[in-house]
């Protein structure tokens, strides 16, 4: 195996007393779409966070091309890291055109003037996006699922090269998930690398060739779904019955869960 | 389209910039013209365009002297002033995200007050001021301001960890405490010494009577760098806006350049408190007028809050100097509490219009 884009060792990570992740390995190579799965609280977010080097590790590391994330500055870091938060206040008084360029401060000069192929970049994001039509408006006053778009915009905005998603179609209705992950695939496809943080099981098995569970801070299972999307490792992990059937158009496993079926009913 | 839109298009927002700009320059021209000397208004052009070394007219003395050496050292003493206010108010609102925060916040008006009280109460700045040294009230006053902010820091600070990653919670508490014991002490040293009770009350009411060039002379390195700091980092301004998170995942180093905005803010109300006195609701009312106008933008916001807040004072001095007869003056601070007051009113009654909920 080649040497991965982004990489962590025995990363463990906290607020405080507690300690959400222990001794986290994972590699992530160029190229890859990888879903990162798990119940509430399992640390996907934390993970999501540590890795673009905005939590400082305990123990442990993370490198990018091989170098420690903290011996980079914050400007070198964003421009090889994009982020999309999940949930992101938007302030008042900024326009949506004005908050998808602020992800092209990393590359900005001395005075944090935005040149020709900045303003160019914040276009084309908005237009992959289908957030042109909301170029003019007050950001503040976006629904949730515009606000996912317009962050998406940002984050393309600010780079390609990697990506991490923590819930980025959480608040998008139905046609404009299958949008948004056709969007991360063909960018995937592109050369884009993309790790994204999902609560959706079949959203994940039907787009991402890597699938990745996190419970309780530690990875459980990594792999492609055909090995570890299985009904007896669903179980395992979310405590809950669970089916899996393939998907009626593309054949990809697919969770279904099962009415009245408490978690004590498993064995 | 909604209240707190405004103009959008950067062609509006330069077009606001060049009004407030030539608004300004106007009003220097005109504040020159009024006061209880009578000057008309060609008097007052030829008088200033002398001054300006671009005409060798003939100008009466006395009436060059009223006009260029009285009126417009304190004209552009007051813009300055209110300029490096406005553009405070406007930092410390960006990097402690509230609305409502301003020099008072953080407690370095109060640090710039209790400076100048010491200097008063202690003779200090009597003596000096007898001496032809009026350098010293000012110079206690930005010491004071400073040594307020550094304050705040430590005592956010108390629980340990780096300068770099205080809370604004926690720094906002630290001034609310600072400011608090900073008044109480001033007024412990106004009933220590009833003599300077009067100095002290006119002092922190804010005035720029007989101030002039040799108090520009005084604080306009400070000025200078405080306004260089802040327009140079404005754009950083933007990324705190949308939360130390956020901020940090667009590459922005949100703990030092918090400190480095803070630094600036405190070095320009500390300036501009040591030559007037503590002037309020300048470093509210101009960011608050020009985020409705303009948007957030802080690349425009800064320079647009500068302009339209020197000119506020400017015409605040004016009504200050101008509304009473027989030649006495209000304090200038008075004037724009007066100004200021009702505008919040008219502020909070939009707001619950609109309805909650979607400005915090």
């Amino acid at each position: 195996m080649s040497a991965p884009l982004l990489e962590a060792r025995g990363l463990s990570c906290g607020y405080g007393p507690r300690e959400v992740l222990r001794g986290v390995d994972l590699r992530l190579g160029r190229g890859e779409l990888a879903a990162l799965l798990g119940p509430n609280g399992a640390g996907k977010t934390t993970l999501l966070n540590a890795l673009a080097g905005l939590l400082p590790p305990r123990a442990g590391y993370v490198a990018l091309d091989g170098r420690d994330l903290r011996a980079l500055s914050g400007r070198e870091r964003a421009r090889r890291i994009a982020c999309v938060p999940q949930r992101a206040e938007a302030p008042a008084g900024f326009s949506v055109r004005d908050l998808v360029r602020l992800g092209r401060y990393a590359r900005t000069g001395f005075f944090g003037a935005y040149g020709p192929e900045d303003l160019e970049a914040a276009e084309a994001a908005m237009a992959e996006t289908g957030c042109l039509p909301l170029a003019e408006r007050q950001a503040a006053e976006l629904s949730g699922g515009e606000r996912q778009r317009v962050l998406l915009a940002r984050a393309l905005c600010q780079g390609r090269e990697l990506l991490l998603l923590d819930e980025p179609t959480s608040a998008l209705d139905l046609a404009r998930r299958v949008e948004a992950m056709d969007l991360l695939a063909r960018l995937n496809r592109a050369g884009s690398t993309a790790l994204l943080a999902l609560h959706d099981l079949n959203l994940a098995a039907l787009y991402c060739p890597r699938l990745i569970f996190l419970k309780a801070g530690r990875i459980v299972l990594d792999g492609p779904a055909e090995e570890v999307f299985t009904e007896q490792n669903l179980r395992d992990i979310y405590g809950a019955d669970i089916r899996i059937a393939p998907h009626p158009v593309t054949g990809a496993r697919q969770a279904h869960l099962v009415p009245g079926a408490a978690s004590a009913a498993l064995g | 389209m909604a209240a707190g839109a405004g103009t959008n298009n950067a062609r509006g927002r330069l077009a606001w910039l060049a009004l407030t700009a030539a608004l300004s320059l106007a009003s220097a021209v005109v504040a020159c013209g009024l006061g209880s000397f009578p000057s008309t208004p060609a008097q007052t052009l030829r008088a200033l365009l002398r001054a300006a070394g671009l005409s060798g007219a003939a100008v009466d003395p006395s009436l060059y002297a009223v006009v260029v050496d009285i009126r417009l050292a304190r004209v552009a003493l007051a813009w300055c002033a209110g300029a490096a206010l406005s553009v405070a108010g406007c930092v410390f609102q960006g990097v402690l995200r509230n609305p409502l925060a301003d020099a008072f916040t953080l407690g370095v008006s109060g640090g710039a007050a209790f400076g100048a009280s010491l200097a008063i109460v202690s003779g200090l700045a009597g003596q000096a001021a007898l001496a032809g040294n009026t350098a010293l009230l000012p110079a206690c006053a930005l010491a004071g301001a400073m040594g307020a902010l550094l304050l705040v820091l430590g005592l956010a600070r108390a629980g340990g960890g780096p300068f770099s990653g205080l809370s604004r919670e926690t720094l906002v508490l630290a001034g609310i405490v600072v400011s608090t014991f900073l008044a109480a002490l001033i007024s412990l040293l106004k009933s220590l010494d009833e003599e300077s009770v009067a100095s002290i009350v006119f002092w922190i009411m804010g005035s720029f009577q007989g101030r002039g060039f040799e108090h520009l002379r005084l604080v306009w390195p400070y000025l200078l760098l405080g306004f260089g700091l802040a327009f140079w980092r404005a754009r950083e301004l933007d990324l705190l806006a949308l939360g130390e998170t956020q901020a940090r995942m667009l590459g922005l180093d949100a703990g030092r350049s918090r400190l480095w905005l803070l630094f600036a803010a405190s070095l320009l109300s500390g300036a501009a408190v040591a030559v007037s006195g503590v002037i309020g609701f300048v470093g509210l009312v101009a960011p608050h007028v020009l985020r409705l106008a303009i948007g957030a933008g802080h690349r425009m916001l800064l320079p647009a809050s500068a302009l339209f807040g020197g000119l506020l004072v400017v015409w605040s001095d004016v009504a200050a100097r101008t509304v009473l007869p027989g030649g006495a003056e209000l304090p200038v601070g008075v004037v724009t509490a007066l100004i200021g007051g009702p505008f919040f009113c008219l502020l909070l009654a939009r707001r619950s219009l609109r309805g909650p909920g979607r400005d915090r």
